[in-house]
């Protein structure tokens, strides 16, 4: 018997412990499931994920989705978009005004605004920022007594103990500057930096390009980890004017630069803290500017584990901001006015959790601990019904929570390109246009997006997408090659019409006129998975429609980018994310001085018409607003024509992003170009405590079977065992 | 056994070098230095200069094996392989392509892997280990062929639905724990309870199949016949003399996984959303971090050589017989 207790015991101890701590936890309070500190709970904070993890968190490389959910919410450019009005405006952020461009001709003189384009040797902009903006505090602004830098001769000796920027004893801050501002864009061309603009912006501000040489052949000279003093080096064509004010000198016309203005790119980077972060033993901690940025904005990060958990907390030196109290017509009604005057941020901390898969990220945003959350595809059912129009709401379980929903087409475009250099796809030729043309009926995009997308996009008629200048709506900006206009809609051609272009372009049937040889065409795409491969087998039977065979070939991203530079593709698919809402960021996808096989441009499709190159030399030179707006949008209208009759690409999709949003959260509005949104967010803290803990009650009776269970399964075998050592031997 | 241990990590350096040159040839048959900084350099708007820029910061723009424009022994150590390789024989891993310290994020990702993997080892050997010694004792009853059926189902479940399902049911349903996510220090707890639940009950089916069929084994045995015949209870007889001479064969499995419990799991980090190790190997295959798969499969490599070591040397304490020589 005592051999049978002490079993019994070894066998249940373990599981009975589980469970009575299970059972202990579950009655000590209800949101046993909340993920975060107890401590937390009620407190202003905003709860937020993220999938993958910023490369890059200083201005100068920074340039994905990911880093600017963290970088626009601590660097301050001088310029930002207006939360609310649409389309998008530029207004300061810190500085004084939006800054105008003079301009002036080879010899030095000022031209007028509208001067023409070949006389302007110059564009001069001079930003002034607002004085008393300061820095987060920060052990790089740390100055003893006498002024000094209180870490200025650190190693890696003194640096023990320290492992982030928290445990550094002391901090300090310092008020804003026009030379952090020139001291940045020097790094843009800085050796050691990686600056993706700096080839780009190399060609426009005056200097930039020498600036980068000498600095290399200056970085030569050092050993590869000393510190780079950027102020040794001045860069021409960005200068000092006064403390406040500095002055950057563009190369001819460019009246996109002021978008640039609003990136961070152009945030400002201190001196002392290029050096601080420069000292040895630095980098070996993750002690850079990649790691920790330094900002005026109107938060900071006070924890960076992209592991798990990034945060941002209020910024005590923040310069002060209020929400708007103008937006476009409908923000009224739906709240976002409410908040007029009121001083930014309105949360004092975001707690970013990094979600690798969509099902935890959906059900903790189902159990409130996210306070909003996009839509995946294995989630869109059970969120959103689509009606027989096509109108989107939500189903009864969301609208239960109190959970909105936010819809925007994204200043985005899917496309399939066509080489333009391939011999049997690409010239101009009328064939090679027919045949063209014949493919982009054939293509469904309604169909796609209705399959593979709920219904979450609208078919692209052109490179530009809706909410950017020179997008057209109604039978204005229909595609005639592919659409006709009927009833007041869009109607896609019979696939009749697509033959007849397919004869017309010599391949009757599909199959060569002269040789009977089937047409085949080859996509190249990366791709990978089941959902790749359905929609895969869905273009073959666009395509098939016409009885053209379609070869996919499918690879990984390099070696697509590979066949992309040496021309190696027939067909091949991509899309493009705005960088700034001006038509020349999308129609430069097709400048045929910009082919990515002649000089590794943007133009994967290598077309090249010189009627659309002068048209878009025009267009780009000219600004969307004044009196010379109506002449650009014509020339725009006569450019989107040509690329319609042409068809380099059959034009895909512009994607629609779906946003939820708890009940809880206000100051909610579809942003897809401006990115520092988070200070305009607002938070019932109390409303969210009552219904997090309404919504996730912990459910006890299933601890309670699993023990009747286990008892099931033990007690027999226990009965058995005593059964068996009393019984006789056999 | 001291001679022997220094012998066998003597074999291990041929092995480590032998894994080094595969996985970096493996890595650059598929991943051009080219491709690796495009990776890094994103999409958009990067130029031809940017890449050779970043090649020669990182020294990629040296040839792979064989410098033939070096004279000396600099045709050999100013390549990529050695510049890359060398050192990590004396613990330096360097930094990941991002620029971030190899060894730091090592460390600090080692714990919460251990936190979910060392409790579901422990606890997944104690379970398993328990079950299987009840069904010996029920062998040939009712009780041993639903417990074999059970086993046979719970193997064949992929281990992926055993993840789904559980946050399904424990975590949203039944809200006692969180669906996923980490906590460092007293938090910890209760992110730790579900991934390793879910690891010990999808280890049962194969785990004690395998436990199972080695205690049958040793069921018949005359020493066993011996024992009972002393009059020791079943129980006794099953944990003290079984379970011991069925020691070899569990070991062989347990101890060699017992070092790599530091490299964490690929899926459960990534549906737990924990920050382990596991997730950051995903993390650079998926980023082309060349710099961090190739200390991951060093790192890997070491531990499996410690725990083929540490499994020889648990051989002579549960079998006094055998003896290093």
């Amino acid at each position: 018997m005592p051999a049978l207790r002490l079993a019994v015991r070894r066998l249940l101890q373990p599981v009975l412990l589980l469970l009575s701590l299970l059972f202990l936890l579950a009655a000590c309070s209800s949101e046993q499931n909340d993920p975060y500190p107890q401590a937390e709970r009620g407190k202003n904070i905003l709860y937020a994920a993220f999938t993958d993890r910023p490369k890059h968190l200083d201005p100068v490389q920074s340039y994905s989705e990911d880093e600017i959910t963290f970088t626009a919410q601590i660097y301050e450019p001088p310029l930002q978009y207006h939360y609310l009005k649409r389309p998008y405006t530029l207004i300061p952020a810190t500085s004084e005004e939006v800054p105008v461009a003079r301009y002036y001709d080879a010899r030095g003189d000022e031209l007028p605004a509208d001067a023409p384009v070949a006389e302007i040797a110059r564009s001069v902009y001079d930003i002034r920022i607002r004085p008393g903006i300061r820095y987060q505090p920060h052990p790089a602004f740390a100055t003893d007594a006498a002024g000094q830098p209180v870490y200025r001769d650190l190693d890696a000796e003194k640096l023990r103990g320290i492992d982030q920027i928290a445990d550094f004893p002391d901090a300090g801050t310092r008020e804003l500057v026009a030379d952090d501002y020139i001291y940045q864009i020097k790094r843009l061309a800085h050796p050691r930096l990686h600056s993706p603009i700096f080839s780009m912006m190399s060609e426009r501000i005056i200097g930039l390009g020498e600036l980068g040489e000498t600095l290399r052949e200056a970085a030569k000279e050092m050993p590869s980890d000393a510190w780079l003093d950027l102020d040794r080096f001045p860069l021409a064509g960005v200068t000092r004017v006064d403390r406040y004010t500095y002055r950057i000198e563009l190369h001819g016309k460019y009246p996109q630069f002021p978008y640039w203005l609003a990136m961070p790119f152009f945030a400002p980077v201190p001196r002392e803290v290029d050096r601080f972060y420069s000292m040895p033993g630095m980098a070996e901690k993750n002690l850079t500017l990649d790691w920790y940025p330094v900002g005026t904005g109107p938060f900071m990060l006070t924890r960076n584990d992209p592991n798990s958990r990034m945060v941002l907390e209020r910024n005590p030196n923040f310069h002060g901001e209020t929400y708007p109290c103008v937006g476009e017509p409908g923000d009224e009604a739906a709240g976002l006015l409410a908040d007029c005057g009121k001083p930014l941020p309105f949360i004092d901390k975001a707690v970013f959790s990094r979600e690798k898969e969509a099902i935890p990220y959906w059900n903790k945003f189902l159990q409130g601990y996210y306070d909003a959350s996009g839509i995946s595809s294995d989630s869109f059912d059970q969120a959103v019904r689509l009606g027989v129009g096509g109108d989107v709401s939500l189903t009864d379980e969301m609208r239960a929570k109190g959970i909105h929903l936010l819809t925007s087409v994204r200043p985005s475009v899917f496309y399939m390109g066509f080489n333009m250099l391939d011999p049997v796809v690409g010239g101009l030729s009328e064939q090679a246009i027919k045949l063209r043309q014949a493919l982009s009926i054939a293509v469904d995009q309604e169909e796609f997006i209705s399959i593979f997308m709920n219904g979450r996009g609208i078919a692209a008629t052109s490179p530009l997408p809706p909410g950017i200048f020179g997008y057209l709506d109604g039978e204005d900006g229909n595609n005639p090659v592919v659409y006709d206009w009927v009833d007041g809609r869009p109607q896609r051609k019979a696939i009749e019409v697509a033959r007849k272009l397919l004869a017309e372009a010599g391949w009757p049937n599909g199959r060569n006129a002269t040789t009977g040889e089937p047409l085949v065409v080859n996509l190249d795409t990366t791709s990978g998975g089941m959902g790749e491969k359905s929609r895969l087998d869905w273009l073959t039977r666009q395509f098939a429609k016409l009885d053209i065979q379609l070869v996919v070939r499918s690879t990984d991203f390099n070696r697509f980018q590979e066949k992309l530079r040496k021309g190696a593709v027939q067909l091949y698919y991509l899309g493009w994310n705005a960088d700034y809402p001006d038509p020349e960021n999308f129609l430069f996808l097709l400048d045929g001085t910009d082919g990515k096989v002649a000089v590794g441009g943007e133009n994967a499709s290598n077309y090249a018409n010189p009627a659309y190159d002068r048209l878009f030399e025009r267009m780009k030179n000219m600004e969307s607003d004044g009196p010379r707006g109506a002449e650009r949008l014509a020339i725009i209208r006569e450019a989107i024509a040509l690329l319609q009759h042409d068809a380099p690409w059959i034009y895909g999709f512009h994607p629609k992003s779906y946003t939820l949003g708890h009940s809880w959260l206000h100051n909610r509005k579809s942003t897809d170009v401006g990115n520092n949104i988070l200070k305009y967010q607002r938070i019932d803290v109390a409303r969210r405590a009552r219904l997090r803990q309404e919504w996730n009650e912990p459910v006890l009776w299933p601890l309670l079977v699993a023990l009747l269970l286990l008892v099931a399964v033990i007690l027999p075998a226990a009965i058995g065992y005593r059964r068996r050592e009393r019984g006789t031997a056999r | 056994m001291l001679a022997y241990l220094v012998r066998r990590l003597l074999y291990a350096l041929p092995i480590l070098l032998g894994v080094n040159v595969i996985t970096f040839a493996l890595f650059f048959v598929v991943n051009t230095p080219d491709d690796m900084a495009r990776m890094q350099l994103g999409v958009k708007r990067v130029t031809p200069e940017a890449i050779e820029k970043w090649k020669a910061q990182r020294g990629y723009d040296k040839p792979l094996f064989i410098n033939e424009a070096a004279s000396g022994s600099a045709v050999f150590t100013d390549t990529i392989f050695f510049s890359k390789s060398a050192l990590m024989f004396a613990g330096d891993f360097g930094r990941a392509e991002d620029g971030r310290d190899i060894a730091r994020e090592i460390t600090s990702r080692m714990g919460p892997s251990l936190a979910i993997a060392l409790p579901t080892f422990v606890i997944g050997l104690l379970v398993t280990v328990s079950f299987a010694l009840m069904l010996t004792f029920f062998r040939a009853s009712y009780l041993d062929f639903w417990g074999v059926v059970l086993c046979v189902a719970m193997m064949s479940i992929s281990g992926l639905f055993y993840i789904i399902g559980g946050q399904f049911l424990i975590s949203k349903m039944w809200k006692l724990v969180p669906i996923s996510g980490y906590g460092g220090g007293l938090d910890a707890w209760k992110f730790v309870i579900l991934p390793v639940l879910i690891g010990v009950i999808s280890g049962i089916g194969s785990s004690t199949r395998w436990y199972r069929t080695i205690f049958l084994e040793e069921i018949s045995r005359d020493y066993v016949r011996t024992a009972r015949a002393k009059g020791l209870s079943e129980l006794a007889v099953l944990f003290r003399h079984v379970l011991r001479n069925a020691m070899i064969p569990i070991l062989t499995g347990v101890v060699v996984v017992i070092p790599l419990l530091f490299m964490g799991s690929l899926l459960t980090e990534s549906f737990f959303g924990i920050p382990g190790l596991g997730s950051y190997t995903i993390d650079a295959i998926n980023a082309q971090d060349f710099a961090v798969v190739r200390a991951m499969v060093f790192i890997g490599s070491v531990l499996y050589i410690v725990g083929l070591i540490l499994t020889d040397l648990s051989y002579t304490f549960v079998d006094p017989r055998i003896r290093f020589n």
